[in-house]
């Protein structure tokens, strides 16, 4: 089922949590909805399912308007954080509840309820579980039959509020490969909302970047990761180094820092943010080109398939993080008290608008 | 977890009105209607009859009920009982639940039972046991007769009976909230060098200090308000053993409406106070820690 | 005392506290309740029997449990509701209405018995509405439902309301999503969650009527074999000096609290145990 959300505002009191919100999803797609908490993220999750009502815009599901139908006619399932499961029913009675809370003309006959329950739990591989009680599952577990109840009343829309949020890393690394596998048997419409950019890149077709209620970016897990939009993005998609400070004369930063790019050399005298990811920065054992940046190393973490270095920027003191290869670190044969020059690979600037 | 979908009582409350897990419109008037109501007419309208009652005759004759001999007597035999009661379940219930909250013992769990026994005995029964005990024909009788000690009809068989019946109160106030406080912070002070006497007032008391006060408000209410165990070791000698509640039942019983009231005008209010106490309390340690009360 | 602890402590005080707590407690309560108990022991079997099936006592006891059992279904129905109005309704003086709640707690019997009962009588603010239709209140069984339902009020409203407060709004949206309506949704999700706790509720009500006294004597009438609660039949007999019988109903009504309290700890155990999972 497509979805379509056109110009949607939420406020709760006089804080504004959407604002003016577009976005279209294709049927069949698996997107993410990924910022940090309070980004209104799982504000807009609850709008789509019907949760929320928003203040201002509309909501198309199928090309047909939902603003304001209810909950029960969208056919939407909805999987909480919490997993939200009842829990006095057992496992199979949690499954089967929206088989049999339907009227009685469309309810399914017990017998063929109870086969769909057992389809379902075989679906998400708790067969062996249908007695047991919420209770007596592992948090993993608990989710699979969240998802398994939510996916009962054969809905088009699959709605994940921070499904694996909750669980350990290891289990959530488990899950999300296994939600994977499930959407690309399924082909259900499938909409995630998670804070974990691991997640989100690793799982959807397409990420939506959201901070503080607006949409930073929207594209592929390759687009965002690799040309962000924004600032924030750039930010939020994992570790970067920030130069901060005007961009002159192909220099940057407010002590010169002299990280030359034909990218700043293009730029006025303005306002710039420079971002460089840590496995950008390029290091030397000796200075090649003028506008290197001179450093010293502060700190070397070994440990793991990349080397993690700490340097102190020579002229305004500013820490920098440097992700090497192990075979650049060998070769380098980097001490701490090292003075290193660097140079960007890739880099990407911002204007920010002057305060 | 995003901002919005965290629970702090709050902003829930706030958004169960325009939720979908919601009642209609009609429903919601419905049940709030059948709740007024009945809030109307068993709280509202006894609360207002009181006070009615009392000033029917207006300000003088309502002051006057006090200016009686007997009234004060009961006034002053009241507080005494009060004042010996609730220092003594105070330190009862600070006790009970320092063992209690801070160690693991056997029988724990029976004692935290035993303790409220009072509550679920009839008040008649509390006194009676008294009256078995102490009586002229009880156990003790003989033998206090013979040493010419009085207990029951006389002031110490009223402040056992109301001690028995208030134990509880401060103690039920203070082992939940030390058993979720935990030891940690009083071990911290004997690491610092505290002795247990400073570990005590420096750190365990300033942590349960407006429990503590909730607790001794509601057994002081109760022990004021105390009427059928003390009814029963009472006596009801008029100017001697009569306690307000007493002296309240035999105004009401001489068709002397009026003092009656006006006596009861003044337990209400201590009553009224015993609530706005409550919610001030537990609005501040709601805010201290977020404990659910 | 330092034997039975299961652990030892480096906290100071366990011996001085657990001491205390025990003497006073066994000094103040237990020696003189069991007291009662060795006291009717002093009765034979058949004079106990007689005393305890006495037409006038089984009278009392069906006016006084009946009553009870009435009240307290009544706050059953009444104190969710209010629980309910308060934990999910916002309207002006809510929080006063939560305050005055445990205004039964907190008020004096005597106090709430002459209220009752000048309210409740024929010429009273109620009372005299009541008349007309043929309804007496004060003086009559209905008057001791009233007292017993007035004192009972807080205990539900008190038990179910922080259930209801805790109870994760998700479920409920769960429900929803899979195509619950309102109604479905609070007979299959809410009420199973909030059964425990009106059991309780309902049976601490109960378990405080039977023993009621002060506010009922007002507005009863006290006729034998009509309005006479038993803890009145107890207080007339000592009255009248006749300690062993006053006793052997003291017996009947302490077993029944105990078996109450009991029950009421089950009931609260349950009740938690299940708060406990997930």
């Amino acid at each position: 089922m497509s979805i379509q959300v056109d110009h949607v505002t939420k406020r709760f009191g006089t804080f504004t949590v959407l604002n003016d919100v577009n976005l279209h999803v294709q049927s069949g797609e698996l997107i993410a909805l990924l910022g940090p908490s309070g980004c209104g993220k799982t504000t807009l999750l609850r709008i789509l399912a019907g949760l929320e009502r928003p203040d201002q815009g509309r909501i198309f599901l199928q090309g047909a308007e939902v603003t304001n139908q209810r909950i029960t006619e969208r056919q939407v399932g909805f999987v909480f954080q919490h997993y939200a499961l009842f829990r006095h029913m057992t496992v199979a009675d949690n499954v089967a509840f929206g088989l049999t809370v339907k009227p009685r003309a469309q309810r399914p006959s017990a017998a063929r309820i109870q086969e769909k329950v057992r389809e379902l739990l075989t679906l998400v591989q708790l067969q062996a579980m249908a007695d047991r009680y919420p209770s007596q599952l592992s948090g993993g577990q608990r989710q699979r039959v969240a998802l398994a109840r939510a996916l009962a009343v054969e809905p088009k829309l699959l709605l994940l509020d921070e499904p694996f949020g909750a669980l350990d890393a290891k289990v959530r690394k488990e899950l999300r490969r296994w939600l994977r596998r499930l959407h690309d048997e399924l082909h259900i419409t499938g909409i995630l909302v998670t804070h974990d950019q691991e997640e989100a890149l690793e799982v959807a077709d397409r990420v939506v970047v959201m901070h503080q209620g607006n949409i930073e970016q929207i594209g592929t897990p390759d687009e965002v990761y690799e040309n962000p939009a924004t600032p924030f993005v750039y930010q939020f998609l994992g570790d970067v180094n920030v130069f901060h400070g005007r961009v002159s004369h192909g220099h940057v930063g407010k002590a010169e820092h002299h990280i030359a790019s034909s990218e700043v050399e293009s730029l006025s005298d303005e306002h710039e943010v420079t971002f460089v990811r840590p496995h950008d920065l390029e290091l030397s054992l000796d200075r090649t080109t003028p506008a290197q940046l001179e450093a010293t190393v502060q700190f070397i973490n070994g440990a793991g398939a990349r080397v993690h270095l700490e340097l102190e920027s020579k002229d305004s003191a500013e820490m920098i993080a440097v992700e090497l290869t192990r075979e650049r670190y060998r070769e380098l044969k980097l001490q701490p008290g090292d003075v290193v020059f660097l140079y960007p690979k890739q880099l990407q600037v911002f204007r920010v608008p002057t305060t | 977890m995003s901002l919005f979908s965290s629970t702090t009582t709050a902003d829930k409350s706030l958004q169960w009105k325009d939720s979908i897990t919601t009642e209609s419109a009609l429903v919601r008037r419905l049940l709030i209607g059948a709740a007024s109501l009945f809030l109307t007419l068993f709280l509202l309208i006894p609360l207002m009859a009181i006070f009615t009652e009392a000033l029917k005759h207006g300000l003088a004759a309502y002051l006057s009920s006090f200016a009686d001999d007997d009234a004060l007597a009961a006034i002053r035999l009241t507080l005494l009982v009060a004042a010996i009661a609730v220092p003594l379940n105070a330190l009862f219930g600070v006790a009970a639940a320092w063992a209690i909250a801070k160690f693991d013992f056997v029988g724990k769990q029976i004692l935290i039972s035993l303790i409220d026994i009072p509550l679920a005995v009839s008040p008649v029964i509390s006194g009676l046991i008294y009256v078995l005990l102490f009586g002229a024909q009880g156990w003790l009788g003989p033998w206090l007769l013979d040493h010419d000690i009085k207990i029951i009809f006389a002031l110490p068989g009223i402040v056992l009976a109301t001690i028995f019946v208030t134990v509880p109160f401060v103690a039920r106030e203070l082992i939940p909230l030390m058993q979720s406080q935990g030891r940690e912070e009083e071990e911290a002070a004997l690491t610092l060098g505290a002795s247990g006497w400073q570990m005590f007032t420096r750190v365990t008391l300033p942590n349960i200090k407006w429990s503590l006060l909730y607790g001794v408000i509601l057994c002081n209410a109760r022990a004021m308000g105390e009427f059928g165990a003390v009814s029963v070791v009472s006596g009801h000698i008029r100017g001697l053993t009569n306690t307000m509640p007493l002296h309240v039942e035999i105004l009401y019983n001489e068709y002397n409406a009026v003092a009656a009231f006006a006596v009861a005008s003044l337990l209400t209010l201590l009553a009224i106070v015993t609530l706005i106490a409550k919610t001030v309390i537990e609005r501040k340690t709601a805010s201290h820690d977020r404990r659910k009360i | 005392m330092n034997i039975i602890l299961k652990q030892p402590s480096v906290l100071p005080g366990f011996s001085l506290a657990l001491g205390f707590t025990l003497f006073y407690f066994c000094l103040i309560v237990l020696i003189p309740l069991s007291g009662l108990f060795v006291k009717t022991s002093g009765l034979s079997w058949d004079q106990f029997w007689n005393v305890i099936t006495d037409p006038r006592a089984v009278a009392s006891y069906k006016l006084t449990f009946g009553a009870s059992l009435v009240g307290a279904l009544i706050n059953g129905v009444f104190g969710s509701i209010i629980a309910w109005v308060l934990v999910r309704y916002h309207f002006p003086g809510r929080s006063v209405v939560d305050a005055l709640v445990d205004l039964p707690f907190a008020l004096p019997t005597a106090v709430a018995g002459i209220t009752l009962t000048s309210i409740y009588a024929s010429n009273g603010w109620i009372g005299r509405y009541l008349e007309p239709l043929g309804i007496q209140v004060a003086f009559t069984p209905l008057g001791v439902l009233v007292a017993l339902t007035f004192i009972g009020l807080p205990f539900v409203v008190r038990t179910v309301q922080p259930v209801l407060q805790d109870l994760d709004r998700e479920v409920e949206e769960a429900a929803t999503t899979l195509g619950a309506n309102r109604w479905q949704t609070f007979w299959a999700v809410v009420v199973p969650e909030l059964w425990p706790a009106l059991l309780t509720g309902i049976a601490m009500a109960f378990a405080r009527a039977v023993g009621e006294y002060g506010s009922v004597i007002f507005i009863a009438g006290n006729m034998p074999m009509k309005s006479e609660i038993t803890p009145l039949l107890i207080m007339t007999k000592l009255e009248q000096y006749d300690y062993a019988g006053a006793t052997a109903l003291g017996v009947v009504m302490l077993v029944v609290s105990f078996v109450l309290a009991l029950i009421i700890n089950l009931l609260q155990w349950w009740s938690s145990a299940r708060h406990m999972n997930q």
